[in-house]
This record gives structure tokens, sequence and C-alpha cells, in this order.
């Protein structure tokens, strides 16, 4: 009983402290370019970059093999971002935005089929079967997933509205 | 660089500036009651902090002082009936704010009675507990009248946590053009004082200093003789120069301490209210008033009959401007509309505006009162940086935002920059320097909310994933379940099929 016990606890610790090098010293070293990239993405995994995921998207944009503009949610700003984090020179004018959007449901139209809250990223859209669905102002990242699976046209992208402490002065002209 | 700090060290003691005061003839006039307009508008937020939520209906009957919407969160205030009347609406009104948005107010449709609801007053507030004053206050919705609109019950229970040696009493006023306070100082002496010892009782302060610019020896002669009895209040002349009235330019003038970036009055053991706030302060203790009225100067070139006006909380500028006589030539010759100062206040599209608890001043400034004219590029004559109360360089942040370097300019100290304006006025290329860094505290505020959003959304999406996980578990161990039991079932009827033989 004893014997067995010892030489379990022995090669448990023995095994561990292998694997302890092994992480040490045989790491297999990520590129930390695309983890900064990773974190400059807006996170909620939505698919529309046709890759899987933002860490997808972020690893094909270091590669090159993706445009910093391929993400949509993130808009303007993120490919700004992402250029500029990696020297690229990205045609901004290309890109519609029209600042950050949200999806709404048309209350009239809603049939309560709940088919935009089975792919919405980060469950922002709450309802239950043939009851009208809303959307989480706070939750809804604009991803647009929703927009186009909804049957009778309920979900709409509209701009966030301007808010009093959300305001910023603009920047002054000329000078 | 090097050059400019050597130059900032020189000149170290030179900070501010001088404007032309015109705060005569308005200041000598007699203060003026409005009476009470129609309709009154009362934004939700007319503080710092959280907006309050309404808890009256629309179509109720409200008295005078009767609270319309409660305080929400640590740091808010509430809002109280100005007069008797009706509820009319929770309607949006433009917002005394320079970005023209709207906010929502409560509209209450004046009866005319003007009767007041319950008072609760209190004969010896010295009798009271701190914290009991303290409560009183933040029932009263009294804020800072200043400008800032600091909830004034948070800073004394601040200032009581923290054990504050020294309370400080700005009565420095050192906009161009407002002299409410120099108003209220020479007709209420008396109260004012009576307030400050409240407030002192309240904060735990051991003593109090009153710091009154020396442009207003009408002001000084008089709080000097309403605190002579008091041994504590020592009633101080301080230059007047712009912008003393800031809270840690008036708290280094006055006890030569400085506070440092990044921390409080509190945090060197001193508070600082305005003359107003103790005035308002002591009509909420003694009689049991909240904050439902408020002094403000109107002033400026295009105005018929300057002066100070007493006026309901509520009331929309442009009956204001109409009570104070209108403006010449039904303002032809009006350049620029402000709330406040002509330093720190609000440009505002339209009359249309309601008084809200910081608004301090209406002006109407005629065009050779406001500057304008298109910026120039920057000579590096390092003005604006002998200007800087706070010790920065504006010129070398400017430079910077407008290339949206936005991050090189924190680093030389943005969040630090009080926006007063100095910087900007005496700029020979009229370059917009405030605008500058207001623009970059806005958008760096905004970046800082997108990336906690996008830390928010990370958040969500794992947590879909694991539920996602765990509704597949739960399905695949229910029909595990379901298999077992049906096997177990086929089983026994196969034993039964079995057993019938025998």
């Amino acid at each position: 009983m004893i014997a067995a016990v010892l030489s379990l606890t022995l090669l448990g610790a023995l095994l561990g402290v292998v694997l302890g090098c092994a992480d040490r010293f045989l790491r297999v070293e990520g590129n930390p370019l695309v983890d900064e990239i990773g974190a400059l993405m807006p996170g909620s995994n939505c698919g529309q970059c046709g890759f899987p995921g933002c860490a997808g998207a972020a690893a094909a944009i270091v590669a090159g093999s993706a445009a910093p503009t391929c993400c949509p949610p993130g808009g303007k700003a993120l490919a700004a971002a992402v250029a500029g984090r990696l020297g690229l020179a990205v045609d901004l004018s290309a890109l519609a935005d029209d600042g950050p959007q949200i999806a709404g449901v048309a209350e009239e139209l809603c049939i309560g089929c709940c088919r935009c809250s089975k792919v919405c990223p980060t469950d922002a859209i709450v309802g239950a079967a043939k009851q009208i669905h809303n959307v989480l102002r706070e939750a809804c990242t604009g991803c647009a997933n929703c927009v186009d699976l909804c049957p009778t046209e309920a979900l709409l992208l509209q701009p966030v509205p301007p808010t009093l402490p959300h305001w910023v002065m603009p920047k002054p002209l000329g000078a | 660089m090097g050059i400019l700090t050597t130059f900032k060290d020189w000149f170290g003691n030179d900070w501010g500036v001088h404007p032309d005061d015109r705060k005569r003839p308005a200041a000598d006039a007699a203060v003026r009651v409005m009476p009470v307009p129609e309709r009154l508008w009362l934004p939700l937020q007319q503080h710092l902090g959280a907006p309050a939520r309404p808890v009256v209906l629309v179509g109720q009957r409200v008295k005078k002082g009767q609270l319309l919407a409660e305080a929400q969160g640590a740091v808010s205030a509430p809002v109280h009936a100005p007069t008797s009347g009706t509820v009319a609406a929770i309607a949006e009104i433009t917002a005394p704010h320079p970005s023209g948005l709207t906010l929502p107010a409560i509209v209450v449709d004046a009866d005319g009675a003007d009767e007041w609801g319950e008072r609760v007053g209190c004969a010896d507030p010295f009798a009271l507990a701190p914290d009991e004053i303290g409560r009183r206050v933040a029932a009263a919705g009294v804020v800072g009248l200043g400008g800032a609109a600091f909830p004034s019950s948070v800073k004394l229970a601040g200032a009581a946590r923290a054990g504050v040696a020294t309370l400080i009493v700005n009565g420095s006023e050192c906009e161009p053009y407002l002299s409410c306070d120099d108003r209220l100082m020479r007709d209420a002496a008396a109260a004012i004082v009576d307030g400050i010892r409240i407030m002192r009782h309240a904060s735990g302060a051991a003593r109090v200093l009153v710091g009154i610019e020396d442009n207003k020896p009408e002001a000084l002669a008089a709080m000097a003789a309403a605190a002579a009895s008091c041994a504590e209040i020592r009633v101080c002349r301080v230059p007047a120069r712009y912008p003393m009235g800031s809270e840690k330019q008036l708290i280094q003038a006055l006890s030569g301490i400085e506070v440092p970036a990044d921390s409080r009055p509190a945090d060197v053991g001193v508070i600082v209210h305005n003359v107003g706030t103790a005035l308002a302060v002591r009509a909420a203790i003694r009689d049991g008033q909240p904050l439902i009225s408020r002094l403000l100067t109107v002033n400026g070139g295009c105005v018929v009959a300057p002066g100070n006006i007493e006026v309901r909380l509520g009331t929309l500028a442009a009956d204001v401007l109409a009570f104070a006589g209108g403006l010449h030539g039904d303002g032809l010759g009006l350049a620029r509309r402000l709330l406040g100062g002509p330093m720190m206040g609000m440009q505002i599209p339209h009359w249309r505006v309601p008084v809200v608890k910081g608004t301090s001043g209406i002006l109407a400034l005629a065009a050779d009162e406001a500057a304008a004219g298109d910026a120039d590029p920057c000579i590096r004559c390092a003005s604006c940086v002998r200007a800087c109360p706070v010790g920065l360089l504006p010129l070398e942040m400017s430079a910077r935002i407008r290339n949206d370097a936005l991050d090189a300019a924190a680093a030389l100290g943005l969040a630090d920059c009080i926006a007063c304006g100095c910087c900007a006025y005496v700029c020979p290329s009229r370059i917009p320097l405030v605008q500058y860094f207001q623009h970059a505290k806005g958008e760096l505020a905004a970046r800082e909310r997108a990336r906690l959003r996008t830390d928010a959304t990370r958040k969500l999406a794992a947590q879909r994933q694991e539920r996602l996980a765990r509704e597949a578990s739960e399905k695949a161990a229910a029909a595990a379940r379901r298999k077992a039991e049906r096997a177990a079932q086929q089983s026994a009827a196969e034993k039964l099929v079995q057993g019938e033989p025998a």
C-alpha cells in the first residue's frame, strides 16, 4: 500500500518537474503582435470577417492575408489603430463607416421566431418564442449577424444617438 | 523644452492673467427678484454625477419645495419644485451645455400661489450631528454654486472622513462680468457667516479662511465685519487675478499648500466651498428650504439693464433676459451667448435654455467684447506657458493634439489642465488652445469607454460560449439518461417475455 502511494507520488512529482521544464525550455513562441492586434479587436467573435473569431482575424491580418479593414464592427477606428500598429497604409475612404451602430427591433414587425437571439455573439437579444424580442443596448456590438436572418425585416442597425455625457468637443479647424 | 522649463522657473509666480473685470456697473445695482414665470424646466441633471430619477407623475400637483426627482447613486443630487403648480410633462430641453444636445427635464406649470410644502427647519444647527447636517444638505439638493455643481454633502462627508483641518470659502469670483457672489457678500454677509459656521461644524475643520479678491472692497468690508465675532473665521484679501477662484489656486494663495496632481484638496487637509453654497446650506439647515433659486448675473454689452437677479431654477434664459430689460436692438449686435463667465462659461445655441443650479451668469456679449478672428500659426512666444496656472506647456500640448498624438499630450500633463482659458486669452495668434484640450480630454475619455466596452464584450462572448457548452452537455446527459431508461425498460420487457413460457 505505502509502496504504491509513494511510487505514484514520486512519479507524479517527477513528471510534473519534466512538464514544467518542457514548458519553460521547449515553449513554442506565439507571435506577440497577434496578441496585441487581438486585444484591439472587438472580441465578440461575430465571424463577419470570415475567420474563426477575432484571434483568427488578428493572425490573418498580421500574416498579411487579410486587410486591416476586414472587421465591420470595428469600423474605421479599428482599421486606423491596426494599420498604425503594423505600420501599414490603408485606404480608409473605401470603408463605409457611419459611426457606431446598434441593432434595434421594430416591435410591430417582430413575430418572435427566435432566429436572431440564437446567432447573437454577446447574447444581447432577449425574448422567448412568439414574444416580441428586444436588444440590450449595452451588450449589442452592432455586428449585424441578426439583421439578415430576420424573416420580417424587423431588425435594423441604427446609429447610436449622441448623448450628453458621451459628447466630445470637436477638434478646432485650421490653424 | 529645457529652455521652456527654465523660463517657467523664472516666472513661476506670474501665473494667470489680468483681464479687464467689467463687473461694474452690474455689481453696484441692487438685486432684483424675478417673479415666477408661467413655466419652469427642471433638468434631471443639474449637478456632477448620476442624473436624478423622477418621483412625480405628469399631471400631479406639487407644492413649492416638494421633491420632484430623487438622487440616485453615491454622487448625485435631488431636484425640487421651485414653485407650486402642476407637472405638465417630462420632456427634453436644450441642455446648458456647448453641445446643444437635449436632456430630460421635469416641466412645472406654476399656479401663481407659490405655496410652500412641508419644511423642517432647525433652530440650533450646532446641536445636530455632522452626519445629520450632511444628510439634510443632501436632501435639500445643495450643490457647489460656483459653477462646477458638485454635490456639497459629498464634499462635507468626505471632509469629515478625511479629517480636514481647513475650510476655505471661495469668494474670489475671478471671472470677468460676474458679480453674484460679490452681491451676496455685500447684502447677506451675516447669513453667509452663519452658513460657514454650519459647514465648519459639519466638516469638522478647525479654521476657516475666506478668500476675497481685492477688487471687491465692499464685500471684503462686509464679510470682515460679519465675521469679526468669530475667532475661527479669517477673511483674507487675495490679489485680483484670474483664475484665483479655481480651487487649487485659491488653496495655494491662502494656505501656501500646493495640491499635487492626481489628488484632491481633502488629501492635503483642505476643502473649498463657495459663498453661495454657504448661504444655500444655511437655508437648508435653518429653514429646511431646498435649493430652488439662485442669484445670477445678467451682463454683457447687449443687455439693456445689467445686474444681479434672483431667479427660480428652471427659468429659461430668454425669460430672465426679458425681465432684465431685453437686449439692445432686439439682439442685433449679439456676438455670443454664454452661461457662466466669459473665460470658462458655456456657449449656448439659443436662449431657450433653463437656468440650473450651476448657472452663475447669463452673458450677451457684443461683437467688440467677443474675441474673434482666425487662428494664426504658433510663433512659440511661450506667453501661454507663463499664463498657465497649473504649470503646463499649452503650446506643446496643442501641437501634439493637432497631429492626433493624444497620448503624447497626456504625457505632458493634459489631465491636470483645468480649462481656465488663460492660455487662449494671452495667445497672440488667437489659437483656440482650450478647445484643443477639451477635445483631447473628451477623445481620451471616449477611448477609455471603448476599452471598457471591449472588455465587457469579450466577457459576454465568453459567457455565451460557456452557456452553449453547458447546454450541449446537459442535452447530452439528458439523452444518455433517456437512452439508459429505454434500455432498462426494454430489458425488463424482454425478461418478462422470457419469463412467460416458464
